[in-house]
């Protein structure tokens, strides 16, 4: 059983075409796995197990996943984590998950998440916040914790999961796995529940850099049903690259390396030289404006959320309060019980920023920077075909520490943040390990690469050779601390 | 006191008749079980995203092109957020400052500007009194929810409450033959508000404005304005000032109540909707917008004045309903010899009395007599082959029996007396039967000619040419 | 930066009731998040497009025909307060 839960999805897809795995055994195996969940990894769990799946199990892609609970499932509870949507069974079902329930996909369950996607490491959840298998003081990442945690923590082959500012790729770095943010518009959004309209994104959490891209493969599309999609050019097939030669990877001067945990500093470093070692050229690049992705995002994302947030009024579903009352008083009682403090934060925040007298200051002027910015990565793109950081400026914090602080939590974005303005794709892969600030046990590491729009294939060609360079195969023990 | 004007601009909003709503595809109903037309996406819930319906932008097209607006080469949707049980997003997908039509002009009126937005759905106050203030409940019906509306705004430029009523007909009327909306103000397709305010004559500043709402016929707009200018005219000439509110009018006790407050004046937080991405009509769009429009009454009332002659008020007469102007247009096209302003007097005015003389439904285009036919009466007369009076009894006839006039005109033996002779000698008998009424000719009372003309015409039975009776008289006398 | 009365304004448009101890607490860390935002308020933007929509697309519309509605049950399954085939609220107050 622990033989078939090591396997990645692509390495259990040929050994089911070899004739050595029986698919039935694989999703058995992991519905059973996954019925282990001491991470509060997920909220909702198909316990219909296996039987539930609604196609026959056969040597294809079919390894079980884990859905982050934004995606709505039609008659499946979907909270996003919050309590305003308690209860709530959706009347339809997200193209994303729709795609994958027709390529066979059985869904292990919902996970767990920051409420409505707003947080950086899953304390924001209603439903208590998830807990990283490296280190179980921990936390995981957010917004999609739960997803990483399943998939780092032996709960799930792999999950999808969305990414506003980095909600995928920071916890897959926390988490030690392959998180990924495509293009905008490369995966439809139609129903995922929003958080920042022009910034979400759905994408793969796994295990390996091939896995992704085979998810990626299965989810990216233009839907008729999301005008803003459009789906990437020619497909996405397995990376296959076997070196780095002939690829100029930028480090951009103004993200300074010294905003960085020591640790996390040192395995950015090495990378770079494996890079260079695989034949890859690294330089450094200018990209003038992407050290105010911070403020530009958290001015634009709090105001499309504020506007996205404004149906969860007690009307037509979800939870209702205050209903003796006026009109007022239910709308009041019912945001303000069924939401918490980081989204009434940022619905604050944002509403500010779109109220009479200040839109131009603040949304007006964040949204010229995010043009600045785009324009940065165009400029660097002429002259490197990626652009590469560290993913988080540390690795996993604990629970409670950034807690009373949102700008400290917010800054944790600040990597990831200016890739998701610019609308163009970018992965974390796990680079190495290192001591987190305060000492204690070596945790995960993550080194992010950017491409350009549309040019997931490149950017997965290119991962692949790093992971296989990189060699990563440390795991979290089931007690916590890793075993590099 | 200075004189105060009414200074009056419109906002109406258009129901488009497309089969689907403005951003998903359930039905538009009119009338339907609650609730019946209903989709994750008209119902706001968690996920779901809007796809504008293409036949609503080309409607909204043809209604630019019709009030001969701007059409914006691009144009952007927005968001306006507000929090109301008819409102399931909490915001209506709207157009703010870069709309699909800009600034043109219907008749002498100037639109500001005409956008697409979508409808709210509707609320059922239930409760003690079934009003609005004291009700305990409101049941929210979301079947109108999402129907696409197209916003038309003009320019303060209408001077009285009886012009805007007249100017809203005509948008009415317009709207109604582009075939893109029922435009039925009972039903809610077509939803006048008046902005009022008055100033001191020959200014140029604009007053303080109030929103008049819920007027749902073209009388009740009109008395509508015609109360609040009342009452506006009233509290300035007592030295008071016009608060900013929106009124409602009741036209059973013809009072005006506040609406909403304005001190909770709305704050809609206009953002760029970055679920849409912007409009930007083709070519081929624009092409087939303008081939779709017909040829409306204010373009052909301009025809008809321009290019016919014809003066304003027949020309608005014949141009306004497109049947009776292609009625006129088939009149016209026959007649040779016959001018166009003879012609639309006769459809205006002898036969449209005929019409209704005979009880006829509908009009001209509905009746027995065609075009051809009319042009030939006509022609009969202005050939002088028979009397004017003669005219309309053949009319009478060809509305009954329908018919070529000159058959008519045989049989009935209604020609014309043309033998000089003959008549001669019936006006002399009838100088000689009324010798007072020759006298007081001779005495200078021309008036009294009347009578002999009078009694030539029933001997002949109308038949006489009235000119050439008089003629014949004065050259006996 | 942002004063009580603004968050106490603002909350009422979000419709969010807070309380005395959670007004406080917004009034500082809404300041806070504020002030480093702030930063762009002083950036030489002149003449930059404001970016408002991410994709470069054009005129995606979708042709005038009716789908399948959903059965009224089904509409009305998650509402708080179904009520004669609606949804029924609470009335606005009277002001």
């Amino acid at each position: 059983m622990a033989d078939i839960l090591d396997l990645s999805v692509l390495e259990a897809h040929d050994a089911k075409i070899a004739g050595d795995l029986s698919p039935r055994e694989h999703v058995e195996a992991w519905f059973e796995a996954a019925g282990a969940d001491e991470l509060n990894a997920y909220l909702w769990r198909n316990d219909r197990g296996p039987e539930a799946a609604a196609v026959e199990p056969n040597e294809d892609w079919n390894a079980p996943i884990a859905v982050k609970d934004i995606f709505t499932t039609e008659g499946v509870p979907t909270t996003a984590a919050s309590r305003i949507l308690e209860g709530y069974r959706p009347p339809y079902t997200s193209t994303a998950v729709q795609k994958l329930l027709e390529a066979g996909l059985p869904i292990l369950g919902k996970t767990n998440m920051d409420e409505f996607a707003m947080g950086s490491s899953n304390e924001n959840s209603a439903y208590g916040p998830v807990l990283n298998p490296w280190d179980r003081t921990r936390v995981p990442g957010g917004s999609s914790g739960g997803s990483a945690a399943a998939v780092a923590g032996g709960l799930a082959p792999w999950a999808i999961g969305t990414d506003t500012g980095g909600s995928i790729r920071q916890p897959a770095a926390f988490c030690g796995i392959v998180g990924l943010k495509p293009t905008y518009g490369a995966i439809s959004r139609y129903g995922m529940i929003a958080f920042a309209s022009s910034l979400d994104q759905c994408g793969p959490l796994t295990r390996t850099v091939s896995d992704a891209a085979m998810l990626l493969a299965m989810l990216q599309g233009r839907d008729p049903l999301d005008s803003t999609s459009v789906g990437i050019e020619g497909g996405v097939s397995l990376p296959d690259r076997e070196n780095l030669a002939g690829l100029r990877f930028g480090v951009p001067a103004e993200l300074a390396r010294d905003s960085v945990d020591a640790g996390v500093r040192e395995v950015f470093e090495r990378t770079l030289e494996k890079i260079e070692a695989l034949g890859g050229e690294v330089v450094e690049v200018s990209l003038p404006n992407a050290e105010h992705g911070i403020s530009a995002y958290y001015v634009i994302a709090p105001a499309e959320a504020s506007s996205n947030l404004a149906r969860y009024d007690g009307v037509r579903y979800g939870m209702r309060a205050g209903g003796d009352g006026d009109l007022i008083e239910m709308y009041e009682t019912t945001r303000s019980e069924g939401f918490g403090a980081e989204v009434k934060r940022r619905i604050m925040l944002g509403t500010y920023a779109l109220s009479s007298g200040y839109y131009e200051a603040y949304y007006g002027q964040a949204q010229k920077v995010r043009t600045r910015i785009a324009e940065d990565f165009s400029g660097a793109f002429s002259a490197v075909d990626f652009v590469v950081t560290p993913t988080a400026p540390s690795v996993a914090f604990k629970l409670g520490e950034k807690t009373d602080d949102p700008l400290a939590m917010y800054l944790n974005d600040f990597f990831t943040v200016p890739m998701s303005l610019a609308g163009i794709p970018a992965i974390s892969i796990p680079a190495g390990l290192a001591e987190p600030e305060g000492g204690g046990p070596q945790l995960p590491v993550g080194f992010q690469i950017a491409a350009p729009a549309f040019a997931e294939q490149k950017l997965l060609d290119a991962a692949f050779a790093l992971e296989q360079g990189i060699g990563f195969e440390a795991r979290p023990t089931a007690g916590g601390g890793a075993d590099a | 006191m200075p004189e105060l004007e009414a200074v009056i601009g419109l906002e109406i909003h258009v129901q488009l008749a497309t089969k689907t709503k403005m951003f998903c595809g359930c039905e538009l109903s009119f009338g339907d079980e609650p609730n019946v037309h209903t989709c994750p996406i008209c119902l706001a819930h968690p996920g779901v995203l809007p796809v504008p319906n293409e036949q609503a932008i080309r409607y909204a097209l043809q209604i630019g092109m019709a009030l001969e607006c701007e059409i914006a080469p691009w144009s952007i949707f927005h968001r306006k957020n507000y929090f109301y049980p008819d409102s399931p997003k909490a915001y209506q997908i709207s157009q703010y400052d870069i709309p699909i039509c800009g600034a043109g002009k219907l008749g002498d009126i100037r639109i500001h500007r005409a956008h697409l937005e979508e409808d709210a759905a509707k609320t059922i106050h239930v409760g003690s009194s079934g009003r609005i203030h004291g009700s305990d409940a409101s049941l929210v019906d979301f079947n109108r929810g999402g129907t696409p509306l197209v916003e038309i705004v003009t320019e303060p430029d209408l001077r009285g409450a009886a012009e805007a009523a007249e100017w809203a007909r005509l948008l009415r009327e317009t709207v109604r033959q582009l075939g893109v909306s029922d435009v039925n103000m009972e039903e809610g397709s077509l939803r006048v508000d008046a902005n009022v305010s008055v100033r001191p004559a020959g200014s140029s500043e604009l007053g303080t404005k109030t929103e008049l709402k819920n007027m749902n016929s073209f009388r009740f707009l009109q008395r509508g304005i015609e109360a609040e200018l009342a009452r506006q005219r009233e509290l300035v000439e007592s030295g008071g000032q016009v608060e900013q509110e929106t009124l409602h009018f009741d036209p059973a006790s013809g009072s005006l109540t506040s609406l909403r407050s304005k001190e909770e004046a709305h704050d809609y937080r206009y953002f760029p909707e970055p679920d849409l991405v912007p409009l930007a009509p083709t070519e081929e769009m624009l092409r087939e917008a303008r081939e779709a429009l017909p040829e409306l009454p204010a373009a052909r009332i301009e025809r008809y004045e321009s290019e016919l002659g014809l003066p304003r008020d027949v020309a608005q007469t014949l141009a306004t309903d497109p049947r009776t102007a292609g009625y006129f247009e088939n009149a016209v096209e026959a007649a040779d010899g016959v001018e166009p302003r003879v012609l639309a007097n006769w459809v205006t005015g002898e036969l449209a009395a005929a019409l209704r003389q005979a009880e006829v439904e509908g009009g001209a285009a509905d009746s027995r007599v065609s075009p051809p036919a009319l042009v030939a009466l006509v022609r009969l007369v202005q050939e002088k082959k028979i009397s004017h009076g003669s005219g309309k009894t053949v009319l009478a006839a060809m509305v009954t029996e329908g018919g070529d006039p000159a058959e008519i005109v045989e049989r009935e033996g209604l020609a014309q007396m043309s033998d000089s002779g003959e008549l001669e000698a019936i006006v002399e008998k009838a100088m000689a039967d009324n010798p007072d009424a020759v006298e007081k000719i001779r005495e200078g009372n021309g008036k009294a000619i009347g009578a002999i003309v009078g009694a030539v015409m029933r001997e002949t039975k109308g038949r006489a040419d009235g000119g050439e009776v008089n003629r014949l008289i004065r050259e006996k006398l | 930066m942002i004063e009580r009365d603004q968050v106490l304004h603002v909350a009422k448009l979000a419709r969010l009731r807070l309380s005395e101890e959670e007004v406080e607490r917004m009034v500082g860390e809404l300041s806070g998040i504020l002030e480093h935002v702030d930063r762009i308020g002083n950036l030489d933007l002149e003449g930059v497009e404001p970016t408002s929509h991410v994709v470069a697309l054009e005129n995606v519309l979708r042709a005038d025909e009716p789908w399948q509605s959903l059965p009224r049950d089904t509409a009305l399954a998650s509402a708080p307060e179904p009520s004669e085939g609606a949804f029924r609220v609470p009335s606005p107050q009277a002001e």
